[in-house]
């Protein structure tokens, strides 16, 4: 193993020396050639946002032939009865929500999971653990009922109350991993200081899981904001809707006919993610490779 | 380290009120024990509430007729009797499942081995490509990047153009049953970032010495990687695999809003739990829909244990066996 870290660049090594800098401009030509069309769909969606309805589907380049921002102000006005407004503050209301339940109920898991002895601690890891495979479809109908039967349908509840109760196994596994990896010497003092285990996690565990917190919110966030199947399924009014089923509604009740004020709608959709995939993307990219989770 | 300097002022504070908590090792076991209970309540109460017993009640709900406002019904075996020898569609959303699972995911994963593959060697901007081609992984989920979709493989959309250049005039796939699926299918290609991370993740484990001994061997790039690279990252592929496997199997959002929330043109793209969601939520036959669940989940647990026996014959754990 001290070989490899001996050779920072491996490669390097490896290839033939021909002509370094030009197989580096070929290189970084090629990766900018297919991150470009990767990216063309999203980009033709934010120019035809800005494009007139005539242009809209004729015109396939990135730039509006004739720019206009009026997309932007129909939807504001009011798309399918209310203002984008309104469906973007549901989508913010539940995301957020979502993410404060997921940090909560996940990170009081992950540490009983990962630092607690007691009873009957195996079965249930492991339990918690196969849940991580089970597909959401198996509990979706009674869930349903019960939410139904708590007159919960068509609230916000179905969709945020689940999280304070750390049923995304998923991050309750990343908190408990990244609990095994915090020094045990930091809870034991503050034991001996005389804290009991609610103020060890309070205040020596919560702190010190803040990468596992970023990472959890990060992602709870962003699933939560793109998710369309629990909304679909609990929300009907269009007074709760949130930003996807007002999007969904939108292309039902104008048919073919207004491309420009969808798009327009779709990009301010869109916008919370690319905002975060901007700020956070070196731990979103982080996150996926050292714990497995997926876009 | 401002934590560390945390955890000393929270011993300070303990030591305060330290006086009030006796400290008796035997008895503090016990309260742990019961600590950790009172901790792991708001999972117990998921797990109970929310878990076990919905997955108990959707199998006893695949047993009956229920319409969500009646009773339900014993039925006995009849949803799955229905299921397997009468309709027509349930083998049609198999069948356009298994299609979609056993296209995109080779199709995924080779892309995403691929774009790896390029960004492993370290050079300038690797960081900054590596977030940039991981970023459909996260907007492509969204209903948005869906209708955009539906619009540049619909008519007179970008695909319909670019084909054309070559002379060959489709006209909208989406709205063709031979084509529908591959819309939806491109689309979940198009996310190949999150399992391109893994395998760069995964790269980088490869022991720099097994190149150079390949090298010195007179191993040209494809060689070293079928014969180092591709046997080194056998245990990522798995996992790339499994999880891509059990997502394509409930493949939900680029289906419904690409085949305008049927499923496509005459059930091209009615996917598994596109005709659920139809059995469910529609026609509020939640007995049939659980048992369609019920399916899914053995079906989903017989291909991850299929794919871990068989994991035992192609996926190579280093330090085992031929080192």
């Amino acid at each position: 193993m001290s070989v490899q870290t001996a050779a920072p660049a491996p490669s390097t090594s490896v290839t033939k020396p021909r002509g370094p800098a030009a197989r580096s401009a070929l290189w970084h030509v090629t990766v900018i050639v297919l991150v470009l069309a990767l990216m063309y769909p999203v980009l033709w969606l934010v120019s035809s946002s800005f494009k007139p309805a005539n242009e809209v589907l004729s015109n396939l380049s990135l730039l509006p032939d004739h720019g206009t921002a009026s997309n932007y102000s129909q939807v504001f006005d009011g798309v399918a009865g209310y203002s984008v407004w309104r469906y973007f503050g549901n989508s913010l209301l539940v995301s957020g929500l979502a993410v404060i339940g997921n940090v909560l109920s996940c990170a009081l898991a992950g540490y009983v999971f990962g630092r607690l002895q007691f009873r009957g601690r195996g079965p249930l890891f492991a339990f918690m653990l196969s849940t991580i495979m089970l597909p959401h479809h198996v509990v979706l109908i009674p869930q349903y009922i019960i939410f139904q039967k708590l007159d919960m349908v068509n609230t916000f509840w179905p969709l945020v109350l689940p999280k304070f109760f750390a049923t995304d196994a998923f991050f309750v596994f990343l908190m408990v991993q990244f609990v095994r990896g915090l020094p045990k010497e930091l809870d034991e003092s503050a034991t001996i200081d005389g804290c009991g285990p609610f103020r060890t996690f309070w205040y020596v565990i919560l702190p010190l899981l803040r990468p596992a917190i970023i990472t959890t919110s990060i992602f709870t966030f962003i699933w939560t904001w793109n998710d369309f199947f629990s909304q679909l399924i609990y929300l009907n009014d269009p007074s709760k809707f949130t930003l996807p089923l007002g999007l969904q509604m939108y292309v039902d009740q104008t048919s073919q006919s207004a491309f420009g004020p969808m798009f327009a709608m779709s990009v301010l959709a869109l916008i919370p993610i690319g905002l975060f995939f901007i700020a956070f993307q070196r731990f979103i990219v982080d996150g996926v490779s050292t714990s497995g989770l997926k876009g | 380290m401002p934590t560390i300097a945390r955890a000393r002022s929270v011993g300070e504070r303990a030591e305060a009120s330290a006086a009030k908590v006796p400290a008796q090792p035997p008895q503090r076991r016990r309260q742990r024990s019961g600590a950790a209970y009172v901790f792991l309540s708001p999972w117990l109460i998921g797990a109970a509430l929310l878990t076990v017993g919905p997955m108990l009640a959707s199998l006893y709900l695949s047993f009956t007729d229920y319409n969500l406002f009646d009773t339900p019904r014993w039925v006995g075996l009849r949803n799955f009797e229905r299921m397997f020898t009468q309709d027509d569609r349930y083998w049609n959303s198999v069948w356009v499942t298994v299609k979609f699972a056993l296209i995109s995911v080779p199709l995924k994963l080779a892309v995403a081995l691929g774009i790896a593959l390029l960004l492993n060697k370290p050079r300038r901007g690797t960081a900054f490509y590596r977030s940039a081609f991981y970023a459909p992984s996260l907007l492509g989920a969204s209903v948005s990047v869906a209708l955009v979709w539906r619009s540049l493989f619909g008519s007179n959309g970008a695909v319909d153009h670019f084909l054309g250049i070559f002379g060959i005039h489709v006209g909208s796939l989406v709205d063709q049953p031979r084509y529908a699926l591959l819309t939806v299918i491109a689309l979940a290609v198009w996310q190949f970032g999150a399992p391109m991370v893994i395998f760069l993740a995964g790269l980088k484990q490869v022991p720099s010495e097994l190149y150079e001994a390949a090298a010195l061997d007179g191993a040209g790039p494809a060689r070293r990687f079928f014969s180092v690279t591709l046997p080194m990252i056998t245990p990522v592929l798995l996992f790339n695999l499994v999880l891509e496997i059990i997502q394509a199997f409930q493949s939900f959002t680029g289906a419904f809003v690409i085949g305008s929330g049927r499923g496509g043109p005459s059930d091209s793209a009615l996917l598994y739990t596109l005709y659920l969601y139809q059995r469910g939520f529609n026609n509020f036959e939640m007995g049939y829909a659980s048992a369609m669940a019920w399916v899914l989940l053995v079906v989903i647990a017989i291909i991850t244990v299929l794919l871990f026996r068989s994991s035992r014959k192609w996926v190579f754990y280093a330090g085992e066996g031929t080192r």
